[in-house]
C-alpha cells in the first residue's frame, strides 16, 4: 500500500482488505505455534494429495506408499517396524505405514467434508436465526440445544446406527452434529453485526434483506466463522476416529485410523505397534489444527490478544 | 402555513420487557409516548433533551429502522406506515440518516466508492455509466478530494468519515435528512466544519433537517425549530429564538440554565434539579416532570398537560406545562 498519503507515522497501521490476507499469514508465521500446526498440517495434506493424485491418474505414482494398504501377507503377521515395513504388520500382515498413509486422506477428507457441510447448514440457520430473531431465531436456535445436549459422539452414533455404517453416513452424522456449533456462533456474530450502524446505514437506502445478510453481514462475521472451522476439523477428526473404533465408522478394509486402532485394540500388549502408529498420527493431526486453529484466533479476533 | 414535508401524529415507541419462565412481556418502556410534530419543507428541527429522552428512538421510528408501536408518519401527506416492505424500501430515497459514530457508519470492507455507488445503485437513481461522475461530484460537494474515493474509510478521520456518511445519504438525492447527534462524537472544531457543511448543503440542496442532539450549543447553532423531549413527550416546541430567550417549560428553563456563558463576569441562576430521571417503564402519573420540577402542585400529579400556547406567547411556541402564566408571573423581575 505505497499510495496513502496522508498516514501519519507511528498511527497503528491497520491492514486494507487486500492486504488482510498477507498481514494474517504473517501473523500466523510469527506465532510458533501455528507456524508449527501449518507445516504438520501441510505435510499431511501433501501425504493425502499423493494418494489421491495417484489414484486419479493413470500411469503417475507419486505414492508414498511401500506395499499395498489391504493386501495380506499370512506369513509377516505382527512383524516388527523393520526396513521393509517400517511401522511392522498388523494381525494379517498388512504394512501398518502404507495404511497410514492410505487413511491420511479418509481422515482429512471426513473431517473437512463433515465440517463443509455443517458448516453451510449452520451459517445459513445461523443468519436466519440472528437476522429475523423472533419466532426463527426460538425455533432455531431451541433445536440447536436439544442437538448440543446429546454427547457429540453420541449424537454421531445414534445417527450412524439409524443410517447404517459406512464412510459417507459417518460423514451425514458428523455434518448433522456440526450444525448447531456453526449456527450458535454465526446467530452470535450476527446479532452484534447487524445492529452496528453500516448495516443500518444499508437498511435505511432501502437494501433488500439478502443484499444486507450476504454483502454486508456475513463478510463481518467470517473470522470466527473460520477459527471455529479449523478447530472444529480437529474435533470431528476424534469423533470419526471414535466412530471407527467403535465399529460403526470406516468399515474395514479401508485404513480409516480409528479402525486400525480398533483393529489392533485386541493384540495391544504383545504387539503396540498396530495402535501406536496410528494413535500418533491422529494425535499430529489433530493437535495441527488445533494450533492453526488457536493461531487463527489470535490472528483474526483482536480482543483475544494480550 | 405550508403544507408539512414531514408529520409524525401520535407516535409511539414501546419496547417490551421480556422475563419470568415463560419470557412473557412483563413491562413496557415508553421510550416514546405520544408525540406529534410536524417538519416544513426546508426547515431544520432539532429535538433535544437528555440521554435515554427518545429523542433517538423518534428518529428511528420515522425511518422505520424501528417499527413504531402505534401512531402515524406521515411523508407529503403519506402514511408510511401503510406501506408495504417494497414500497418502503422505495420511499427510503427521500428520507436519509447520518449517525453518530463515524467509526461504526462505514463498512470497514468497501473503498468510499463502493460505498456511494452501492447507495445509488439500490436506489437506481443514477444509471451505472453516470456513477462514477456522481461519485466525483458528492466527494467535492463533500469537502473531500475525488481521489480519496479509491480508499477505505480507515484511513480517513473522524471528521472526514462523517462527511463520507453525509455524502452518501446526498447520494440518493433524499429530502428530508435525519442527523441523529451527527456531530456528537466529533471534537468541537470539526464540528464547527461539519455543521457548517450542513447549513451549506441545505441551502444548496434544499434540504430538509431532523437533527437529534444533546448539545444546546450545537442545536443554537443550527435550528430554526425545537423540540424538547422528556420521557418520551415533548415538553416543549418554539421556534429557536423563542426557546432559547423565553423558555416556558420549567425542564427546559433548567436545561437552558446549564449551557456555559462564554463571559466570567456573567452570572446565571443556575437551575438544580432534584433527583435522577423516573424509568421510563414506570412513567409518573400526570405530568411526567412533577418529580422533580419546582413548580409541581397537585393537579401535575393527576392530569397530564397537554401541549399548549397562552396570550403572550407566539402561537408556534407551545409547552406541555400547567403553570406556564403562573412561571412566568414570577420569573418576570428576574430575568438576565
Amino acid at each position: 500500500m505505497g499510495s496513502t498519503v496522508n498516514q501519519s507515522p507511528g498511527k497503528a497501521e491497520i491492514a486494507a482488505p487486500e492486504s488482510r490476507f498477507k498481514g494474517l499469514m504473517k501473523q500466523l508465521i510469527r506465532n510458533k505455534s501455528s507456524l508449527f500446526g501449518g507445516i504438520i498440517l501441510i505435510f499431511f495434506l501433501l501425504i493425502a494429495l499423493s494418494t489421491v493424485l495417484s489414484q486419479w491418474i493413470p500411469g503417475w505414482n507419486f505414492s508414498l506408499m511401500t506395499h499395498s494398504p489391504t493386501s495380506t501377507d499370512v506369513l509377516n503377521r505382527f512383524a516388527p517396524p523393520s526396513a521393509d515395513h517400517w511401522f511392522g504388520t498388523d494381525q494379517n500382515g498388512r504394512d501398518i505405514y502404507s495404511r497410514i498413509i492410505f487413511g491420511t486422506h479418509l481422515t482429512i477428507w471426513i473431517g473437512t467434508s463433515a465440517v463443509l457441510i455443517g458448516a453451510v447448514f449452520g451459517i445459513f440457520f445461523g443468519l436466519l436465526a440472528g437476522y429475523y430473531g423472533k419466532i426463527w431465531d426460538t425455533i432455531i436456535m431451541r433445536a440447536a440445544d436439544i442437538l448440543l445436549a446429546f454427547p457429540g459422539i453420541l449424537l454421531a452414533l445414534a445417527i450412524v446406527s439409524a443410517l447404517g455404517a459406512s464412510m459417507n453416513n459417518v460423514i451425514i452424522a458428523l455434518s448433522i452434529y456440526n450444525i448447531p456449533v456453526f449456527a450458535r456462533i454465526v446467530r452470535g456474530s450476527v446479532l452484534e453485526v447487524k445492529n452496528i450502524e453500516y448495516v443500518e446505514a444499508i437498511r435505511a437506502l432501502g437494501a433488500r434483506d439478502g443484499k444486507i445478510i450476504f454483502q454486508h453481514i456475513l463478510p463481518n462475521v467470517s473470522s470466527p466463522i473460520i477459527v471455529q472451522a479449523s478447530l472444529q476439523i480437529a474435533t470431528t477428526i476424534l469423533s470419526a476416529a471414535g466412530l471407527s473404533f467403535l465399529g460403526v465408522g470406516v468399515q474395514p478394509p479401508l485404513p480409516e485410523w480409528g479402525a486400525m486402532l480398533n483393529d489392533g485394540r485386541s493384540y495391544m500388549w504383545d504387539n503396540p505397534h498396530l495402535t501406536i502408529f496410528p494413535g500418533i498420527a491422529i494425535v499430529l493431526l489433530v493437535l495441527a489444527f488445533n494450533m492453526l486453529g488457536d493461531g487463527l484466533r489470535d490472528a483474526l479476533d483482536p480482543r483475544s490478544k494480550k | 402555513m405550508t403544507t408539512p414535508l414531514f408529520e409524525a401524529k401520535n407516535l409511539q415507541k414501546y419496547f417490551p420487557v421480556k422475563g419470568g419462565i415463560l419470557n412473557r412481556t412483563q413491562a413496557q418502556v415508553k421510550a416514546v409516548d405520544d408525540v406529534s410534530f410536524a417538519i416544513n419543507p426546508g426547515e431544520t428541527l432539532s429535538i433535544v433533551g437528555e440521554s435515554g429522552c427518545g429523542k433517538s428512538t423518534t428518529g428511528r421510528a420515522i425511518l422505520r429502522l424501528d417499527d413504531p408501536t402505534d401512531g402515524e408518519i406521515l411523508f407529503e401527506g403519506q402514511n408510511l406506515m401503510e406501506l408495504s416492505k417494497s414500497d418502503l424500501r422505495q420511499k427510503r430515497k427521500e428520507m436519509q440518516i447520518i449517525f453518530q459514530d463515524p467509526y461504526a457508519s462505514l463498512n470497514p470492507r468497501q473503498k468510499v466508492k463502493q460505498i456511494l455507488d452501492e447507495a445509488m445503485a439500490i436506489q437506481g437513481v443514477v444509471p451505472k455509466a453516470k456513477r462514477p461522475e456522481r461519485i466525483r461530484e458528492l466527494m467535492e460537494v463533500v469537502g473531500l478530494r475525488p481521489e480519496q474515493a479509491e480508499r477505505y474509510p480507515f484511513q480517513f478521520s473522524g471528521g472526514q468519515r462523517q462527511r463520507i456518511g453525509i455524502a452518501r445519504a446526498l447520494s440518493v438525492d433524499p429530502k428530508l435528512i435525519v442527523c441523529d447527534e451527527a456531530v456528537s462524537a466529533l471534537d468541537v472544531s470539526t464540528q464547527a466544519q461539519v455543521l457548517n457543511l450542513l447549513k451549506k448543503l441545505q441551502k444548496d440542496l434544499d434540504l430538509t433537517y431532523l437533527f437529534i442532539s444533546h448539545d444546546l450549543g450545537v442545536v443554537r447553532h443550527i435550528s430554526d425549530r425545537v423540540i424538547v423531549m422528556y420521557l418520551g413527550k415533548i415538553v416543549e416546541i418554539a421556534d429557536k429564538k423563542d426557546l432559547f430567550d423565553s423558555p416556558r417549560h420549567p425542564y427546559t428553563r433548567a436545561l437552558l440554565s446549564a449551557i456555559p456563558i462564554p463571559d466570567p463576569s456573567k452570572t446565571r441562576e443556575r437551575i438544580v434539579l432534584q433527583g435522577d430521571v423516573p424509568s421510563p417503564m414506570n412513567p409518573p402519573s400526570g405530568c411526567r416532570f412533577h418529580t422533580r420540577c419546582p413548580f409541581a402542585t397537585d393537579i401535575c400529579k393527576t392530569e397530564e398537560p397537554e401541549l399548549r400556547s397562552t396570550t403572550f406567547m407566539n402561537e408556534t411556541h407551545k409547552a406541555a406545562c400547567h403553570h406556564i402564566e403562573k412561571i412566568a408571573e414570577t420569573e418576570k423581575t428576574s430575568i438576565v
